[in-house]
Order: structure tokens, then sequence, then C-alpha cells
């Protein structure tokens, strides 16, 4: 499974560490949101990087008063189809303010590429190869955007106000 | 939870596979040789479940050719097969109505 | 109507321009069917049971002239040679091939069309009022803040992935002809006590399975927060709504599930955090959209000129002129209905050869603009009194001036199992019979204001729980039956209709109707109490007598 951030495939820095096995003394973890909130205070004393894998069920909320301590939160997307990754990610940028490491892990693919860099993923678990490589392709794949997210991309609305474009009204017949 | 390729389907009768064609959605049925027939006299007909259940999971892992594959029933009659209710009729000869043409009137 | 700029051009080029990579890489066997079936109903591509169906948006029901050719040149290019109209102001071409869909949409891109989330668990087409900015009885144009939301809810990086399908209608006439009750989220523009105007919001309306009428969680929202306060509806929906059973993932679910009251608090409260953000609508871009519609510039005419009073002296011509002309807010013009229910005939179809003359007859006549009903009638909004008696000739000409709007053989009916695979049952057959039981125009003229709705299957697009005769497909044993009920209504005063009895055969429907028409007019107070207003004075019991004695 590829890991594309920045636009190409990076080797993944992060060890994924699953349920019961043992922290190593040093380097970069992702642990379950369940083991980190059990034990969060321990987490702040690793000689390394935490990243947190948080679902897509429980509320992000709870892992607000965190973020300070979390360099990398990996949301979940079960299937493509679920989209609830979205609404945790937009708040974690937008309302908590959330700087570190976004990472979209689960059924990622090509064609939600731009989508979750507009909700404000960086980094990208890719279940095929070709799409990791078509990646830089797929975030160009729309130059037109009308929704404000916290991506800083100029929208639609904004853009109509400052920069007229051509409006072509069809030729009207007279009754 | 039991694998599809595991699970008990019933079959009463006799049954064809039947999918629509990926690239134009063109009704087809899953013929002997594993390929796709247009025709129905050309499907495979399967009367027990273990038939079924092998013919439809082959029918279904050729993705690349038909979509949305399933087991339908079919009568068996002395010209030959025939579909086994309203629904596969309709998929065969297309809908019971006449098509809007012309000026409409 | 709204007029596209370049950035709505681009967008809609580079949706296409998505799709035909996709189609690319499914033909080629790079994505599976799970992974391209989602991104192709987002573009409108449904697979039914003989092709593959596309539908196209009619954003609220607006077409200019040029979009309807275009549809005419796709409908013979790459289909049959005729589409459908549908209960929520889209159009369907029922025969498209998969290979030559990104043809068939970049040839729609050119004129603005798109079938961009027409389906899918995504915002679908929003709807109004197919009179929206001419109707006398409204308070102002609806489809300025359709047209808002529409590009805010266009590939939202947010709720492209719902846990289903999300539909919102806007009405802003004393009669909804919208149905927003009904629908997931229904907004209805109205004035407040200090005389501003703003949106009532209800949410969780719906029919399908477990039909439900929206509750109001928002009495009066302000133009500048319709942005926000949605966007907190669909978060909460995105994140709450039930994802583990299609049959409960709908929002009206988790209203009723929460509660109304405590819903609307939640939403409140997540609004509350953004309604000052970028999504407040401030005055100049309100401005901006406002400006991007263009309307006719109506001449100074008078009402009942010469020319119209002359042809009101033809019997045909006057019939017609009383049952498909509606007033219109400006003197001397009208509203005209095109009705796409000529007895025995597919309902809500038009051919690509009617759908071409349809858009001369607008470009002489109604300022080159057209609307789609969600009754799958065609109305042309603007046209002069005085042209009335050569409109009407022209309509006769093509099949579409049958005098029965809104009539009982003004059916609304869904493909049914005749094209849809979600199908038990046929409803264009079902529709056609009973058009045919009622074709006298006296008959029908005298039973009046009487809608029937056929669905074909439980999933409701006939919107048969709300017509005043609704009938639903049902399969029992392998065999068509309906479901037979009466008095829903759609509007302001919205009902679910009651069963009149159980189930009946296929070959049965025509003459229950007949039957529940025959009761109606035995039980009436006189000719003028329509069918809806005797059903709500005597209820269900009187009919269910007459009907069901002999069965």
């Amino acid at each position: 499974m590829p890991l594309v951030k920045g636009g190409r495939t990076v080797a993944d820095d992060y060890s994924r560490i699953e349920d019961g096995a043992e922290l190593p003394a040093s380097g970069n973890v992702i642990v379950p949101a369940e083991r980190f909130l059990a034990d969060a205070d321990r987490f702040k004393a690793h000689d390394g990087a935490v990243g947190v894998i948080w679902p897509n069920s429980r509320n992000i909320a709870e892992l607000a008063p965190y973020l300070d301590r979390v360099a990398l939160v990996a949301l979940v997307f079960p299937t493509y189809k679920d989209g609830r990754g979205y609404s945790q990610a937009r708040l974690l940028r937008e309302r908590y303010g959330y700087r570190g490491e976004l990472r979209a892990t689960g059924q990622v693919l090509r064609d939600q590429f731009l989508f979750l860099l507009r909700a404000g993923f960086d980094s990208f678990d890719v279940v095929k190869e070709a799409d990791a490589e078509a990646f830089q392709e797929a975030a160009k794949r729309y130059s037109v955007f009308f929704q404000p997210t916290g991506d800083g991309r100029m929208t639609v609305a904004r853009a109509r106000l400052t920069t007229p474009a051509r409006v072509v009204h069809a030729a009207r017949a007279t009754a | 939870m039991t694998s599809p390729l595991q699970q008990k389907i019933k079959v009463t009768g006799p049954n064809v596979v039947t999918a629509n064609r990926l690239g134009d959605g063109a009704v087809v049925y899953r013929t002997a040789d594993g390929g796709w027939a247009t025709e129905i006299g050309q499907a495979a007909v399967v009367a027990d479940a273990s038939a079924a259940l092998q013919l439809l999971n082959a029918a279904k892992a050729d993705g690349k050719r038909a979509v949305d594959v399933y087991l339908a029933p079919v009568k068996l009659e002395g010209d030959g097969i025939k579909p086994g209710n309203l629904r596969e009729t309709i998929r065969m000869r297309g809908p019971t109505i006449d098509l809007p043409a012309g000026l409409g009137i | 109507m709204y007029h596209y700029d370049d950035f709505d051009r681009t967008l809609v080029a580079e949706r296409v321009g998505e799709f035909r990579g996709q189609v690319t890489r499914r033909l080629a066997g790079e994505l599976t069917e799970d992974e391209f079936k989602s991104l192709r109903l987002m573009n409108g591509v449904y697979l039914q049971l003989h092709a593959y169906m596309l539908r196209i948006a009619i954003p609220y029901g607006t077409l200019s002239s040029d979009q309807m050719r275009r549809l005419a040149h796709v409908a013979r290019r790459f289909d049959r040679g005729y589409g459908h109209f549908t209960t929520r102001q889209n159009i369907q071409f029922n025969w498209i091939k998969l290979a030559e869909l990104p043809d068939a949409m970049a040839a729609l891109a050119e004129a603005g069309l798109h079938g961009m989330q027409t389906s899918g668990n995504c915002v679908r087409n929003i709807t109004t009022d197919q009179w929206a900015g001419v109707a006398p009885d409204e308070l102002e144009d609806p489809r300025i803040w359709a047209e808002l939301l529409r590009q805010h809810l266009t590939l939202h990086p947010e709720f492209s992935f719902l846990p289903r399908k999300f539909k919102i209608a806007v009405s802003a006439a004393k009669h909804d002809r919208a149905a927003v009750k009904v629908h997931d989220l229904g907004l209805y523009m109205h004035k407040n006590a200090e005389g501003e105007v703003g949106f009532e919001v209800m949410v969780g309306g719906g029919l399908g399975r477990t039909p439900f009428i929206g509750k109001t969680i928002k009495p009066f929202l302000h133009k500048r927060d319709l942005l926000s306060y949605v966007e907190a509806v669909l978060r909460l929906y995105n994140q709450y709504g039930r994802r583990d059973n299609i049959y409960k993932a709908r929002i009206k679910i988790l209203v009723h599930d929460k509660g109304a009251e405590a819903f609307g608090k939640e939403v409140d409260a997540e609004w509350q955090t953004i309604k000052d953000s970028a999504l407040a609508l401030e005055p100049d871009v309100i401005a901006d959209i406002s400006s991007r519609f263009s309307y006719p510039e109506y001449l100074p005419l008078s009402d009942s000129p010469q020319e119209l009073e002359a042809a009101r002296k033809d019997a045909a011509f006057a019939a017609w002129h009383e049952n498909a002309v509606t007033r219109h807010r400006m003197p001397g013009y009208a509203i005209v209905t095109l009705s796409l229910k000529p007895v025995g005939k597919p309902p809500g179809d038009a051919t690509a050869d009617q759908m071409d003359r349809i858009a001369k007859i607008a470009d002489q006549y109604s300022f080159s603009e057209i609307r789609v009903g969600h009754e799958q009638n065609l109305v042309l909004p603007h046209v002069a009194q005085r042209d009335l008696p050569a409109v009407w000739r022209e309509l006769e000409a093509i099949g579409v001036a049958t005098p029965n709007v809104g009539l009982v053989s003004d059916i609304i009916a869904c493909p049914g199992l005749d094209y849809c695979s979600l199908a038990n049952a046929r409803a264009i057959p079902v529709a056609q019979e009973i058009s045919k039981r009622f074709a006298d125009p006296r008959v029908a003229k005298d039973l009046g204001r009487l809608h029937v709705n056929i669905s074909g299957c439980i999933n409701a697009c006939g919107h048969h729980h709300v017509g005043h005769i609704g009938i639903l497909g049902v399969e029992k044993n392998g065999e068509e039956f309906y479901q037979i009920t009466i008095g829903g209504r759609a509007d302001e005063r919205a009902e679910l209709g009651t069963l009149v009895g159980p189930a009946v055969p296929y070959e049965d429907v025509a003459d229950i109707v007949e039957d529940i028409a025959e009761a109606y007019l035995a039980l009436r107070e006189s000719p003028a109490e329509k069918f809806i207003d005797t059903f709500s004075r005597v209820g269900v019991e009187p009919f269910k007598e007459r009907v069901y004695a002999t069965r």
C-alpha cells in the first residue's frame, strides 16, 4: 500500500502498533484511539512522534484536547463510500486548528484524492500503485471550487467579485 | 459471515445466469463455454443449487464483460428456453409499451 | 434564467473529463464495478433492465430553448429518439451506452447541461415551483436561492459520500407547488413579523418505504444564513445518519429517532459555530448571483386582448385555454402548461422531434424559456395572451395540447417495470389504461382536479403517497398487484394517502379508479367541491364501501 505525501510515494516513517503489541522504545508510532486515550500521558513521554488512528464512528471532538501532543492523525474510510472521515477532517483542521499530518486510510482511491485534499488531508494510504502514481494528475483534476474549506483555494464566489468572467446570454427572441 | 462463494442458494426449477453487458448495458446470458450471449436460447441451464452456484460464481468473476450478475428462472418449453417470469420477459423483449416516436401524435 | 459564466462552464467540462477517464479505466478493467458504481451514479448513470439510463439535471426545472434542442440532439444521436421528464425536474434517457456516455456528456456540457449528482448518495437536483418567477402568488423568485445552494453543494468535498441521497426543494408561493414538506430538506420562503423575507426550514420529509412529512426545525432563517445552516444540517447527517442499513439511512430516520426538537438543537449548536464564517451570504454575493439571472423584457400589454377573446369562441381552444393556461404576474401575459399526458401514451415522455418544435415555439413565444414541472409536464412561462391562439395551434400539431392538466388523466407515473430494475410492477401501461377510461374530456373536466400517482415499487418515484389517488405496484406470487390509496396531497397541507382496500391485480386497477371517481361524484356536495375536499370531509370509509362493495 503506497503512502503518498507531498504528491509523491514515500516511505512511511511511522510504525503501526496493533492492539496488545508493545510500544517500541523509540521511533514514530501510530496507535489506535482507545489505547491512546487510555494512557495519553504515557505517549507524551515517548521518544518519537505519536500518531493516532481514529475510527470514523467516534466523535472527533474527543481527540481535540490532545492535538498538541499528536503529530499525526489517521482517519478511516472503511469503504470509499463512507464519507464520515471528511467531516472529521474538516473539523480537525478548521475547528480545532490541527496542524499535524492528517492521513487518509482505508479504501483510498484516486477518485477521492481531490475531495480528501480539500477536506484537509495531506497524506494518503493508497490502495493501488497506479493510483499513487496518478496522484499529481488527480489533484489537478479541477480548477473550479465553489465551497470554502480550510484548504485556502479561492472559491468561485470570491473570484467572481474580484475578476469578472465572461457571461454569455443566449440570444433572445422577441415576442 | 459466509463467503458468497459458499452461500447456499435455493433452486427450484431451471435457471440461467443473466447480467448486463458492461459496454452498452444489453441483456446477456451466460453460456456453457464461459461466454455471454444476447440470445436466451444459448444460455447454460442449471437445475440444482450446486451447479447454479458454480455457474453464478464463474460469471460474477467476469466483471470485465458483464455487471449485475444473477440467477433468473426460465421455463423449458418445446420450442426452447423461455423467460420464467414477467421481469425476465421484459428484460428479454423490451418494454411492453410502444416507444414514443415522431411527433408523438 | 441563470446564465453560465466561464467558471460554470469549466466545472462541467472538467467533470466530463474526469468521467471520461473513469469510463476508460472501467472498460479496461482497472476499476471494479463496486469501485465504479458510485462514480457513475454521481454522474446520473444508472443501470436499468435493458440498458444504462442517463439522468440529466434541469436545475429547478428551468431550461433554455438551446438546451432543449441539445437534449433532442442527444436523444437522437445517443438514444432512441425520446426522453422522459421526471418527478424531480430531471430528464432521463433510457438506452445510453456506457462507452458513448463521455461523448454524450460532452455534447450536453456545451449547452450547460450535465448529470452531476442526479443520483448517488449526495445532494440531488434542487427542485422548485415550475412557475417560479412568473406566478402571481409568489413572494419572490426562489430560483436565486436554489442556484446559490446548487453551486455550494456541487462537488462539495465533505458531502459527496452521504449515508444516502439528499433531496432539497424550495418554494416561495402561497400555494406550495414544490412539495417542500416531503423532501429531506424543505425551504419555504415567507415574511416574518418584521417584514423580512426568509426561510422556514423543514427536515426529514420523504416518501418511499417509511414516508414522513417534514418537521420544522427553524421557523425563520435569514437569507444570509442559508448556506451555513444547510451546511450544519448536512454535517450532522453525514456524521450521524445510519450507514448500516440502506432502508434506514435517510435523514428522515435520523430526525425521527432523535426527535425533531433534539435534532434541531444539535443543528443549531453546530450552526452557531459556523454562521459567521465564509459561509455567510453577504449582499454582494447575493447581488452577483441575482445579476446572472436574466428576465424577459416584457412588453406593456393588456389582459384579454382582442385576439384571445375572439379565439375563445372556438370550443376546442376555449377548453384548452380554460385548462392549460394560468395567470401570469405580468398583465397581458400567461403561463402555458404543455400536457405530456396524451390519452393512451406513456406519461411524461417527449420525442426529439417534439423537443425541437417546443424549443422553436419557446423561441418565438416564450423568450426562449421552458420549464419542467414535477408532474412531468412542460411549461412555457412567458406567453403573451395575444399569442395564445397561435401557440395553441402549434402545440396541438405536436400533441402537447390535451386539455387534461391537473385532471384525472394527467397521471404522474414512474417508468416502472418496463424500464426500472427496482420495480415490482409496471406503471406506464396502468397509466395508459386509466387515461383511456377517462378519455372523454367532459368526464375528466367534470371530475375536476384529481391527481393520480403511480409508483412501480415502494421507492415511490411516482410519489404515490401524496396522490389524491395513489397506486403502488407490489408483487404477489409472481403477479403484478397494486395497492390503492386515496386522500394524499403534496402541497402546504401535505398528507399521506389512506389505503382503500386490499391490493388488486393489474387488470382491475383501472376499474377501481373508475369506481373511486364514481364514488366521488356520488359523495360530493356540489361540482364545486373538489375530490380532495370531499375526501377531507367524508374520510375513506364511504369510498371503501362503494369501491369494495362488490369485490
